[in-house]
Formats: C-alpha cells, sequence, structure tokens
C-alpha cells in the first residue's frame, strides 16, 4: 500500500496532531533554501505531510521606499529584488513608469532593452536550472551554468560598469548605449553559448538519477496553475499557455520570431525542460534584434524632457541647457499625470509588473510591485503534500523563490 | 440605421483596438448593464471599473464566469494624501483572461468605518474565487489594515507577527515608529 496516495492526501492537515508527526523547522537560514525563507515541515518518517511556508525574513520595505524615490532614483532598489536578473527588473520598473507617464520609446531603445532581458531570462534560467542540478546532486551542471552567467556578468559590467546591480534603464532611455565592444562580446556569447547548452543537456535531461529524482515530483495541474495565480515558465510547465512576450507584446517583440515553450507534465522535470527550452528561444531573440539594431539616439528626444541630454546638447542648445537645468532640479522634472496604471513583463520568474500611482509629484505616490515569486512560494505547500523530505529542495529550486523578491 | 449601430458601438469596429481589447471591452459592457452604479474609464488604452464595495465580491463572481479566470494581483492604494480623493483606501484587482488575453482592472474603494476607532474595514474575501487571492489579501492585510471577510488564514504574511501598525498606510513614518529598537531580546540563557 501506498502511503502517499492512501493516507496523507489528506486535504485537511491541519487536523492531523498525531504525536508521531515530526515537526522540521527548514530554513531560514540554510544552505537549502539559498535564500532567506523558512518552511516548517511535519513529518511522517521522511514523508511530508504537510509545509507551512513562512516569508519575511528579507522584508525592506521596498514598496513603501518607492513613495520616497523619485522615478529614476527607485531604479537602484528594484535590481535588489530578483537580484538573479536585475535587468529584467529594471525595464519592467521603467515599463510602468513610461506606461503611467506616456513616453514611447526609440526603436533603438526598445531593441536594447529586448536584449538586456533576454540575456537576464537566460542568466535567470542557467541559475535556476543549476540549482535544481545542485540541489539534487549533479554539481557538475551547476558549475558549467555558472561559468555562462559569469559571461553575461562580464556583457553588463562592459556595458554599463556594474556587474550585479545595474541600475540601467533610465525613464525615456536607458544609462548607457551599445558600444562595439558590447555587441561583439554579445556577438562572442551568442556563437559559445550554444555548446554549453548542449553539453548541459546532454549532462542532465537524460541523466537517470536526475529524471528520478525529477519527474512526477511537485506536480502542478493546468487548472490550479491558473487558479493560484502561477505565471512564468511554472505555469508554462503545467500547460498554460500565457507568455505576455507572445501575448501583449510590448517593446519590440512584435519583430521577432520565437516560440513559446510549454510542457504539460507540471512536474519538476517539465519545469526544468520548459527552461531550457527557453533558454534557445532567448539566444533566438538575442540575435535577431543584434543584427537588427537600430540605429539613432537611446534616449528620447529633448522635446520630451525625460531624459538626461547629451552633454554635446546641454553645452551647444539652449533646450538642451534648459531641459538638463529642469529636470536636475526638484519639482521641475517630468510632468506626472494625476492617475495609475499598471504594466507588466515576462520576467523570467513570470510577469513582474508595477502599479504605479501618480499624483503630479516626481515620486511615485504608491510603487507597487507584483512579484512573481510570491504566488509561486504559495503554491508550495500543495506541491510537496505526500513528497518526501529530499525532494523539497528539487520543488523548491523548481519554483524558483528568490527571497529578495518575495519579501521586497 | 447602420450609421446609429455604429456610431453607439464605436470600439468594435476600430481596427487599432485588438482583440483582447475587445473582449475587455465586451466584458464591461455586460457588468455594467449588469451592475448599474458601475464606473467604467480607459487610461492608456487600460480599461477599469470601480465598484461599491458592497457588490464588489458578486461583480468580481460574475467576471469570472466571464473568461477572467486570472487574479493577476491583489494591492491597495492608501489615498490619505492624496490630492482630491475621497475615500481613504483603494483596493486594486487586476484581473486577465488566459483564453482572450484581455485585461481588466477592478477598483473598490473602502474607508474606514469610524474616523478615531480602532476597527479596520472589512471586505468580503476572493479566496473562493480564486486560491491564488490568499497570499495577496494576506499582504494586503499586513500592510494597510484591511481586513478580508471569509479569509481563511488571515495572518501577517511580511511583518512579524507582534507587530501592530500597518506600514504602508500614509500616516506611518519611513523610519518607523521604534520598532526596530524595541525588540524583545532573547538572551542565551533564557532561551
Amino acid at each position: 500500500m501506498s502511503i502517499a496516495t492512501t493516507e496523507f492526501d489528506v486535504a485537511t492537515p491541519a487536523e492531523r496532531s498525531e504525536d508521531y508527526l515530526w515537526t522540521l523547522n527548514f530554513g531560514p537560514q540554510h544552505p537549502a533554501t539559498h535564500t532567506t525563507l523558512r518552511l516548517v515541515l511535519k513529518l511522517e518518517g521522511e514523508r511530508v505531510v504537510d509545509a507551512m511556508p513562512e516569508m519575511g525574513y528579507l522584508h525592506s520595505g521596498f514598496e513603501k521606499i518607492g513613495e520616497h524615490l523619485t522615478f529614476n532614483q527607485y531604479v537602484t532598489v528594484t535590481d535588489r529584488m530578483n537580484y538573479i536578473s536585475p535587468m529584467a527588473n529594471n525595464v519592467a520598473w521603467h515599463e510602468a513608469v513610461e506606461r503611467l507617464l506616456g513616453i514611447d520609446l526609440t526603436p533603438r531603445c526598445k531593441y536594447i532593452r529586448v536584449i538586456v532581458a533576454e540575456l537576464a531570462r537566460i542568466s535567470d534560467h542557467l541559475l535556476c536550472n543549476g540549482a535544481v542540478g545542485l540541489d539534487t546532486g549533479a554539481f557538475t551542471f551547476f558549475l558549467y551554468a555558472f561559468y555562462q552567467r559569469e559571461v553575461i556578468y562580464d556583457i553588463f559590467e562592459t556595458l554599463c560598469g556594474a556587474r550585479f546591480t545595474n541600475s540601467y534603464t533610465r525613464v525615456g532611455g536607458a544609462s548607457q548605449d551599445f558600444t562595439p565592444l558590447v555587441i561583439e562580446k554579445i556577438r562572442t556569447f551568442l556563437k559559445t553559448f550554444p555548446k554549453t547548452l548542449d553539453d548541459m543537456e546532454r549532462l542532465l535531461t537524460r541523466n537517470r538519477i536526475f529524471v528520478d529524482r525529477t519527474k512526477g515530483v511537485g506536480v502542478l495541474s493546468k487548472a490550479d496553475a491558473t487558479n493560484r495565480s502561477a505565471t512564468g515558465p511554472v505555469a508554462r510547465a503545467s500547460g498554460v499557455t500565457r507568455d505576455l512576450r507572445k501575448d501583449e507584446p510590448y517593446l519590440a517583440y512584435r519583430d521577432f520570431d520565437f516560440k513559446v515553450c510549454c510542457a504539460s507534465a507540471g512536474d519538476c522535470y517539465a519545469r526544468y525542460l520548459v527552461r531550457m527550452a527557453e533558454m534557445r528561444e532567448s539566444l533566438k531573440i538575442v540575435s535577431q534584434a543584434l543584427e537588427n539594431l537600430p540605429s539613432g539616439p537611446v534616449n528620447v528626444g529633448i522635446d520630451q524632457r525625460t531624459a538626461l541630454p547629451t552633454k554635446k546638447q546641454v553645452y551647444s542648445t539652449i533646450e538642451g541647457t534648459i531641459s538638463h537645468f529642469e529636470l536636475s532640479m526638484a519639482n521641475r522634472g517630468f510632468e506626472v499625470p494625476h492617475e495609475e496604471s499598471y504594466a507588466a513583463i515576462e520576467a523570467p520568474n513570470g510577469e513582474l509588473g508595477f502599479y504605479v500611482v501618480g499624483d503630479g509629484g516626481e515620486n511615485a505616490y504608491r510603487a507597487r510591485c507584483r512579484p512573481p515569486s510570491v504566488l509561486h512560494f504559495a503554491i508550495f505547500p500543495q506541491l510537496i503534500r505526500g513528497h518526501t523530505l529530499s525532494d523539497v529542495v528539487a520543488v523548491l529550486g523548481s519554483l524558483n523563490i528568490i527571497a529578495a523578491e518575495l519579501d521586497r | 440605421m447602420s450609421e446609429a449601430t455604429s456610431s453607439r458601438e464605436p470600439s468594435s469596429h476600430d481596427p487599432a483596438i485588438t482583440g483582447s481589447e475587445r473582449a475587455a471591452d465586451e466584458a464591461i459592457a455586460a457588468v455594467t448593464t449588469a451592475f448599474p452604479g458601475v464606473e467604467s474609464s480607459v487610461f492608456r488604452g487600460q480599461r477599469r471599473l470601480v465598484v461599491p464595495v458592497e457588490r464588489s465580491f458578486t461583480l468580481l463572481e460574475s467576471l469570472k464566469e466571464a473568461g477572467f479566470d486570472l487574479l493577476v494581483d491583489v494591492s491597495c492604494v492608501d489615498y490619505l494624501e492624496y490630492r482630491g480623493a475621497k475615500h481613504r483606501f483603494g483596493l486594486v484587482y487586476l484581473l486577465a483572461s488566459t483564453a482572450t488575453n484581455a485585461r481588466l482592472t477592478v477598483r473598490v474603494f473602502v474607508d474606514e468605518p469610524v474616523e478615531g476607532d480602532d476597527s479596520c474595514p472589512v471586505v468580503r474575501s476572493v479566496v473562493p474565487l480564486w486560491e491564488g487571492a490568499n497570499w495577496l489579501e494576506r499582504e494586503v492585510w499586513d500592510l494597510f489594515g484591511i481586513r478580508f471577510e471569509g479569509h481563511p488564514d488571515l495572518r501577517r504574511l511580511v511583518m512579524p507577527e507582534e507587530f501592530a501598525a500597518h506600514p504602508l498606510r500614509k500616516d506611518y513614518p519611513l523610519q518607523g515608529r521604534g520598532e526596530r529598537h524595541n525588540f524583545p531580546v532573547l538572551t542565551r540563557d533564557r532561551s
């Protein structure tokens, strides 16, 4: 008689107070949670009867800070949300601000943002899949993944000077334009990375131990995924075909040819496969965007009075001087409508959106972040019930919970 | 005759309007006829509804049946210092449909029951409709102090359990009220 199917798929685990059940405190400081989060597990031998996730250990009041920093300053805080892919957070934040302000970006800026967001997706998926491999015993795989993250960090460092906390975007543009060296580095990455990706797939995708550890573990059904607001790779691994890049093409995603990667099994293995496939699609997008990168300015024009003018414009035109002067002065910056709006992007983890309320001032009146991790972490108890203690890390890793984004 | 029809619904023939926006418009039209008193508006292409709090649950229920199966977010705005605001809090429900990709924002305004009273505003929970609302509503309760009636497990989400205030309210200072310095210290011999 299987324990998992008969006794422990109980709908009301809270009522079980049998004294033979063990309570195990997992985290908040534990190497396998990777970040600061806590699980209280109720165990019957090695089998998890129930789990109670708890968060808030890294709560830093990011949304409150967002009400006190200007639209450009707050981008530094978004870096610290999902620090695995800060570029995607930068793009999401300014996407929301530009929606509120009604700014239309230049074509070059749209392409550049697509490229950095897709590189961020690759780097996020590399870490997530690498960590799943690490937690299930595949250490070599993790090193392969981490080496390639290093290459992406290097590209970002050449682009904007920062490896980890990029703060790259600005309202109406970006802090730096692509230089020939950046383009060359991305080209090299596009050439070398597929080989590593092949190696990684050969190492793990058909690895007997890994497949046994992840297949059929932590199954999320399609109906549950939608009902519990799962988005991104977690939802797509369960058969939900929602991808904001295709469904509501923001930036320049309409121009590129790529596929939405889905699976139907909904288990940890399916989530791994979806992430692996998405990296290849991201590569396709990056190479298309790089080859067709439009020329022209990155920032919107001086007349829109949102992005800082270049030094040449400041010193040689009166509009540039005035614009630079006014943007640097308090309360003379952007024209912010007395309105509220929401904009979201398809971040590596799922739908990352910001609900920004403007009150005419230079700060947001409210800067709500819709983090995908919170909703995925809330699903965790349902996924782990009936599985063993060693499956906890596999499920947790495949959901890609980032505590900094979780708690904000 | 054809002119009259097109003037009544100009949006459905406008080529600039996408399929998802048309689906949202149809849902809004259905809801505003079924629930008089619901206001709709559009800002930067986003469709929004303002719903009285008494009927918010039934309206959200009918929207769910109309195809909005994904609850993207539940959040709140404290309008204490907002110019021209008539109410204290605005709950924001962001809905989406996985079939038509339509999006809809539903806003519900609530006030504190009595001025100066400690009691919190109460809104009916949407957890029976979308399981994903569970933690989102816990977060709103934690940070804004809005109670959700019928919520299965309304505990604080990010702040510690013994925390008394609701820090995202506008009358709560950015620096806090000294809670950080007054945490109970658990020494080794007392543990």
